[in-house]
């Protein structure tokens, strides 16, 4: 007896950058999802309501309920996606590039855009749109050149990858 | 032809070094490592030889099998996937995620708060920066603790998420955070800590600790 799979729910804020590495993920993968908005700014932040707190204790979006489990954090959400859905894969085969692939996306996803977020730019105050600029311009001065040894047509090589979004067949160039 | 060692470019104090150390450790792979100041002449990670090391300007890096990683997880999964034994990560894929869920939230959503870097830029409030960061972070790792941990962070094995727990609660003792509020982050810490992994990794430990805080 089988029961049919519930569809995965993504809580997303359109314009939060890590809900977005999400829903790339999500659409290069063919899965299909409910969508339910969470307004980081309306109401005081309905990130931080009683209801999304308890599906969501660090309060931030993107989250995503899939297969009986809530997952955050949207690297180790893409991760379990790509380990439960492996194609198209978002992971080279070879596990060096597999590790450029990880820096970059990490280099962003921790060095850059946690300093620039709504909270902390929020706490910073009148200086917010500086203190921004700054730290996303000394990220991708470090990015452009990381970018020069391990770019092809994206981010890593030609196909695809995590690193900002990806589909690709398995029939690569070894 | 004998491989080199590998080279890790670290800081004794730096908790992403440190989770770096760790799993080293935790795999038995011998290295050689080389200290970058990150207060000395200005930070060292600054000078034009480290920077064409690593561009991002900090540590750890990584010199193994011909390549240069940054970035903590970045390094560790490599090592995870081409020196597998012990492992650092469960084999259930749901596991893996919380795992991998907790590390991030660690190195991404706490970590970054109260590097160096941004305490300098903070200025006299940092105290207090870092202490709300990591209390805000510890909050909300604490409640989902509660529903992964074992005897350590996702049940009863060692894994990624351990390696990132242990270096930000040290950083949370160094900012006088307030424990008392994270009864499972703390005996998970605990139990960690006795582990040679751990403790041979140690930032009172390091080549480039300075004498007066030398265990």
């Amino acid at each position: 007896m089988s029961a049919v799979a519930a569809k995965p729910i993504l809580y997303s804020y359109f314009r939060s950058s890590c809900s977005w590495r999400v829903r790339i993920a999500l659409a290069l993968k063919g899965i299909s999802y409910d969508l339910v908005p969470v307004n980081l700014v309306k109401d005081g932040g309905q990130q931080f309501s009683a209801e999304f707190k308890a599906l969501n204790p660090m309060k931030q979006v993107p989250a995503l309920k899939i297969d009986g489990i809530t997952l955050s954090q949207s690297l180790a959400i893409i991760h379990y996606l790509e380990e439960t859905r492996p194609n198209p894969s978002l992971l080279p085969q070879d596990p060096k590039k597999r590790a450029q692939v990880r820096m970059i996306a990490d280099h962003i996803v921790s060095g850059i855009q946690p300093l620039q977020n709504l909270g902390v730019l929020k706490q910073i105050g009148e200086r917010k749109m500086e203190w921004a600029q700054n730290y996303i311009s000394s990220g991708f001065q470090a990015l452009e050149q990381i970018l020069q040894h391990t770019a092809g047509r994206y981010c890593v090589g030609d196909e695809i990858q995590s690193g900002h979004g990806s589909i690709s067949h398995n029939n690569q160039n070894k």
